[in-house]
């Protein structure tokens, strides 16, 4: 038990330290060593020099919106295939066809999308 | 001396949580040394593979330098544009950071896994917590409010979406062989033989995944300076652009610590201590991945993504299969 908790709390000093550290240089040290002049053209959205055209919080087409779908499939399928892989050793072979059933059936779902030409980015 | 990094099995007291502190600073630490010397050999390595002498100015051989652009980075005014998204904009670059940082805390850098949590679900733990850096880097691209950004920002999403299926599929590979997913529990199981020549398969898939996870060329697509100008960072000055470059480069390390231990047998070793072991594979794949970019063209946006999908899934999976099929009967 005291194991368990120590590597957690370990885990944690690192998020302390993690969040430590930007706030140490950029919010507390940065202040103090860096010029803050600020101009109209310094404040403008860079567009390769040429005056900015528009606003970028538009509608945008996300192209990945179906990868994303296919994405949340395939990751739940890896997550459920870690804890099979490490008790693996004594489900013996009925856990080889369970597992070999599981990865089939996803394997169709594959297939299907690339069929359905999903899986092109155009 | 023994309490500062045999905290594993220790009782709640002072000695032991001092043991704890001191270790995550050392491994803060060694991430920024690591991180500095990394940018410092990647441009010496680019120099020499292009016939150049690379950084040689500051301080001898320029071993200097990085620290010299670190002071720079420092006293640079800190610009925010004024149509960005601003509380997201300054937020952005410690959300990517933060998660960075904390895989380091499972990579067992030796033998006796000083400095570093020995966690039951180690490799499920660095690919959890590697996937919230999407987040830094897709809000940083929004919030800037700049077209680069944004689309820099997009494509790095969907390409660290695409090929995290084929990493965490490879992992399975070297999980059912070593049956833990305890980065110390896989390192021990590697004594006969490195996973890298069973699972060779599963290494190169990783191999491939790792370097678009890292968005190293060829797959440097989200900052496509040709194309982007400079990705999802545009915007970006002084120390948090800072960050943003620090994130890339810690990753490249704890990924680096990664294969090392996964494929590479981590601190296993004759003759020399585990600590230079682990150094040695580390550094080698850095190297690697600097070799890479000196040699590859950069790849098109829709091979990438088809590639992600239509090749290495499919292969990982076969991976798996095979690994499975091949240790129910041996």
């Amino acid at each position: 038990m005291s194991q368990y908790f120590n590597e957690y709390l370990f885990v944690i000093l690192f998020i302390a330290l993690a969040v430590l550290l930007p706030l140490a240089t950029i919010w507390i040290i940065g202040p103090m060593l860096r010029p803050s002049r600020p101009t109209r053209g310094k404040l403008e959205t860079y567009e390769s020099g040429v005056t900015p055209i528009g606003d970028s919080h538009v509608r945008y087409n996300a192209r990945y919106y179906l990868f994303a779908l296919l994405f949340v499939v395939f990751d739940v399928e890896t997550l459920f295939l870690y804890p099979w892989a490490v008790s693996y050793h004594w489900l013996g072979k009925f856990g080889l066809v369970e597992a070999l059933l599981f990865i089939i059936i996803l394997a169709v779902g594959l297939g299907y999308a690339w069929r359905k030409k999903v899986l092109e980015w155009n | 001396m023994a309490w500062l990094w045999q905290w594993h099995n220790a009782g709640l007291s002072w000695l032991p949580f001092l043991g704890m502190v001191i270790g995550a600073i050392v491994v803060l630490l060694i991430g920024l040394g690591v991180v500095t010397y990394e940018i410092y050999f990647e441009r010496k390595v680019l120099g020499w593979m292009q016939g150049r002498i690379g950084p040689n100015r500051v301080g001898p051989l320029g071993l200097f330098q990085s620290f010299a652009d670190i002071l720079k980075l420092l006293i640079k005014e800190d610009v925010v544009p004024e149509k960005a998204d601003r509380s997201l904009f300054l937020l952005a670059p410690v959300i990517a950071f933060i998660p960075s940082f904390m895989v380091l805390a499972v990579i067992p850098f030796s033998r006796t896994h000083v400095f570093t949590a020995n966690l039951s679900i180690g490799a499920l733990y660095y690919l959890a917590l590697s996937a919230i850096t999407i987040h830094g880097v897709m809000l940083g691209g929004w919030a800037s409010n700049n077209k680069y950004a944004l689309i820099g920002g997009m494509r790095s999403a969907a390409q660290m979406l695409s090929y995290e299926i084929p990493l965490g599929l490879s992992l399975v590979g070297v999980v059912l062989m070593a049956g833990s997913l305890n980065l110390n529990d896989i390192v021990s199981a590697q004594r006969t033989w490195w996973f890298v020549i069973p699972q060779i398969l599963g290494f190169l898939v990783f191999l491939v995944a790792a370097t678009a996870e890292l968005n190293r060329t060829p797959f440097d697509l989200p900052e496509a300076e040709s194309e982007l100008v400079a990705g999802y960072h545009v915007e970006y000055t002084g120390f948090r652009f800072a960050f943003f470059m620090l994130t890339e480069y810690l990753y490249l390390f704890a990924m680096a610590g990664l294969a090392a231990t996964l494929f590479l047998g981590g601190w296993l070793g004759p003759w020399l201590p585990g600590w230079l072991w682990f150094a040695i594979k580390v550094a080698a794949f850095i190297f690697f991945q600097f070799w890479l970019r000196a040699t590859m063209p950069r790849l098109r946006v829709d091979q990438l993504m088809s590639f992600s999908w239509k090749v290495l899934l499919p292969v990982a999976l076969l991976n798996l299969v095979i690994t499975a099929v091949v240790k129910a009967w041996v």
